[in-house]
């Protein structure tokens, strides 16, 4: 069966509004959702850094002098939320995967367009309700885990905004998941294979099977949570005869495969930016999409390596070991696969290669991290200190955060025709690498001589510790001033980009800058080889 | 493909590839039905850990009667039969029959909600007694609430296969389809549910 086109829909589309105000419409455009995304997901990461702030000044003195303690605690439960519901998944999928996948499968939009504006709209609300959630009496303070009992025993109002709020965000997130494996599945132009798509495309593909699989699962959990707090039922609560390690074994299956929607698309971008600056093809392509199929498939059976210390049996302990240390394997094969890539290649040190630079050396220490804390002795050690902060940090922020800011100088051109201005990308670049590692390199060490996470108060012999950290906060708060200089003035009086700046070769690149509303004037290209630089580049040009 | 632009009349004229496309709203349905079989997946995994770890207190009550919920097992079972009778009658242009298994189908999901209540009323625990109470009555209640969510659907396009200006006919089949596909589904669940929780 077929679909043809509806005319009474199409004069509808006609009529949606012109300019930035469609940015703020029931858009069914791609681009602009994809836009929405990214905007939307950036002020809330300025509020969630804010946050972050708040608590690195809090954290400069071993008292709790700059808030008080719960404060502190609804702060860190708020900035997590916010950092990882609000900005990290909705960009890193939502922003990129929209505005890249239906280029990168040659079709005009998303195979749902209208599932993909409520996908978006249900955002906004859910982000002020989240925001919200902290001015009403007794806040949410159970941490960005909401592990009962504590999120059952503190004050609840907070609570219960926290998880309507998350549940909306999950089903955001599974109506983008279903979006994005029908587009990659059945919305691929005529002639276009799979192991023709660029790497990104396979990101998607396998993050959103994650989102569909175990998104679902967090929103069945959160349901029990608020039966647990509003009917005063038990399922986790042991008073009442419930089990708490059910809720940890039920959300880590949902949050570790969250770690991975957050890192796989990080991981299909990088391997996007990096042969077009390095003038080389993708090296390794099949290992690349035999990785991420891995990472999916194994990422799904690691969950309990979380829960280590909560009691869990010994064969558990092995198995989860085991399994996360094999995810080392397709991990390290993306790592050696983007050096390889480098390796030789004719690299242009600009803002979006230094960033994917700074992604590589920061994922592998992150890596490193996670592969020693899978080790039950060493985990049990450093369990809920800084260790894990700082290893946690070190893949979101240092990786899949770089890689946000990478690919915004990378598409950039693309999506506004102008340049981003080089020094001060570059600026920015020495900001959040220095400050990134001051801040969180130190809590290695924190962590290691049993620093606990959380806890607004610590022993004062780790004060000068914690406040190189905290300088390192200060950096990487100061390191966004040029970036937001930068995006302004650009937009307003920047160079123009031309159509393909980078000489880019995936199809993206060949069409205007900006696009035009269905993405091509003519026929979709039909492009078999995105990687093929250093050999088609004078006849594609 | 969808278009989101009208002043593209020549273009889309000239343009050989996709301007029609492959129907791929069941496929879209499908992955949006697998992400809901695992918010079951997750109650049933959570359910059968209680069941091993979490011993009940003396003198709780968790034995469950057996005839209503047969009955409708036996009722789900018949309708999901009646449905795809409701879809046979409509490939063949006969929108009267079909309209009237469509209305059987959904009289038959609404005697299970009502012996649902019923089984609630009579049974000897409430929601808070004790975990296996919450647990059925979360199980069998998100359940319930797909069931009365595809009666109502059903009911819907049974307005819909109306003979005289209805939108549903043996041309655009989708609407039906979907209902059906997703009344399976949730039958399919109540068997799951029915082994777990009152055979097993």
């Amino acid at each position: 069966m077929t679909i043809s086109i509806d005319p009474q829909k199409t004069n509808n589309e006609s009529l949606q509004p012109k300019g930035w105000l469609r940015y703020f419409s029931f858009s069914l455009d791609h681009k602009v959702i994809g836009i929405q995304y990214l905007v939307c997901g950036f002020l809330f990461y300025l509020i969630g850094g804010t946050l972050a702030s708040a608590i690195r000044i809090e954290l400069a003195s071993p008292m709790s002098d700059f808030m008080p303690r719960d404060v502190y605690n609804q702060v860190l439960t708020l900035h997590g939320t916010i950092m990882i519901f609000l900005w990290i998944v909705p960009v890193v999928n939502g922003a990129f995967g929209n505005y890249l996948i239906p280029f990168y499968v040659g079709a005009r939009d998303m195979a749902f367009p209208r599932l993909n504006a409520v996908a978006f709209w249900l955002i906004p609300p859910s982000g002020l309700m989240l925001v919200a959630s902290y001015f009403v009496e007794g806040a949410a303070q159970a941490g960005w885990t909401a592990y009962p009992p504590l999120s059952i025993t503190t004050p609840q109002s907070g609570q219960i905004i926290w998880i309507l709020s998350v549940l909306l965000l999950g089903g955001s997130s599974i109506f983008g998941g279903i979006n994005f494996i029908a587009t990659i599945i059945k919305l691929r132009r005529p002639g276009l294979k799979l192991m023709q798509l660029p790497m990104y495309c396979w990101a998607m593909l396998g993050t959103s099977l994650l989102v569909v699989l175990s998104t679902p699962v967090l929103a069945g959990t959160l349901i029990l949570l608020s039966f647990d707090i509003i009917a005063n039922t038990g399922f986790f609560n042991p008073v009442l005869g419930g089990n708490v390690v059910v809720y940890q074994h039920l959300f880590w299956f949902y949050s570790h495969p969250a770690v991975y929607i957050m890192v796989l698309p990080a991981f299909g971008l990088v391997s996007e930016i990096l042969p077009v600056h390095a003038r080389k093809p993708l090296f390794g392509y099949t290992t690349m999409v035999f990785s991420i199929m891995g990472i999916v498939v194994l990422g799904l059976v690691v969950w309990a390596h979380h829960m280590f210390t909560s009691g869990t049996p010994p064969w558990m302990r092995l198995f989860f070991t085991i399994a996360t240390a094999f995810i080392a394997v397709p991990t390290g094969i993306k790592f050696f696969n983007w050096v390889a890539t480098l390796w030789g290649g004719k690299i242009s040190i600009n803002s979006a290669m230094l960033f994917s630079c700074g992604f590589i050396i920061n994922f592998v220490f992150g890596g490193i991290t996670g592969v020693a804390l899978a080790q039950v002795p060493f985990d049990i050690h450093v369990h809920d200190t800084y260790f894990v902060v700082a290893h946690f940090h070190y893949i979101v922020y240092g990786g899949t955060v770089f890689i946000i800011f990478s690919s915004i100088y990378h598409w950039f051109p693309k999506v506004t025709g102008k340049m981003l201005n080089e020094k001060l990308g570059i600026l920015h670049f020495i900001f959040t690498f220095i400050g990134f590692n001051l801040c969180f390199a130190p809590q290695h060490w924190l962590g290691l001589n049993g620093m606990p996470r959380r806890v607004a108060e610590y022993d004062p012999q780790f004060q000068f510790v914690n406040q190189i950290s905290s300088l390192g906060a200060l950096l990487m708060a100061i390191s966004t001033i040029p970036f937001l200089i930068n995006v302004f003035l650009s937009v307003r009086n920047g160079k123009n980009a031309g159509d393909n700046p980078w000489n880019a070769l995936t199809p993206e690149w060949l069409t205007s800058s900006p696009p035009p509303v269905e993405n091509w004037e003519g026929e979709a290209p039909l492009v078999e080889e995105p990687y093929g630089y250093g050999k088609e580049i004078s006849e594609q040009k | 493909m969808t278009t989101l632009d009208s002043s593209k009349e020549i273009q889309k004229n000239n343009s050989e590839v996709n301007e029609t496309h492959e129907d791929f709203r069941m496929f879209g349905l499908i992955t949006f039905l697998i992400a809901d079989g695992m918010t079951f997946a997750g109650f049933f995994a959570a359910y059968l850990t209680y069941k091993a770890v979490n011993p009940l207190p003396d003198g709780a009550i968790y034995e469950l009667e057996l005839p209503i919920p047969t009955l409708n097992t036996i009722l789900l079972l018949v309708s999901s039969a009646t449905f795809h009778k409701a879809g046979k009658a409509l490939l063949k242009d006969k929108n009267s029959d079909s309209q009237k298994w469509l209305f059987f189908t959904a009289f038959l999901g609404i005697i299970f909600l009502i012996c649902q209540l019923f089984e609630y009323f009579h049974l000897p625990f409430g929601l808070t007694d004790n975990l296996f109470a919450s647990t059925f009555y979360a199980l069998t209640g998100f359940h319930g609430l797909h069931v009365t969510l595809g009666t109502l659907m059903i009911l819907i396009i049974a307005w819909q296969s109306r003979i005289n200006g209805g939108r549903l006919t043996s041309q655009n089949m989708f609407p039906l389809e979907a209902v059906e596909l997703y009344w399976h589904f949730v039958d399919g669940i109540w068997v799951v549910l029915f082994i777990i929780l009152y055979l097993l």
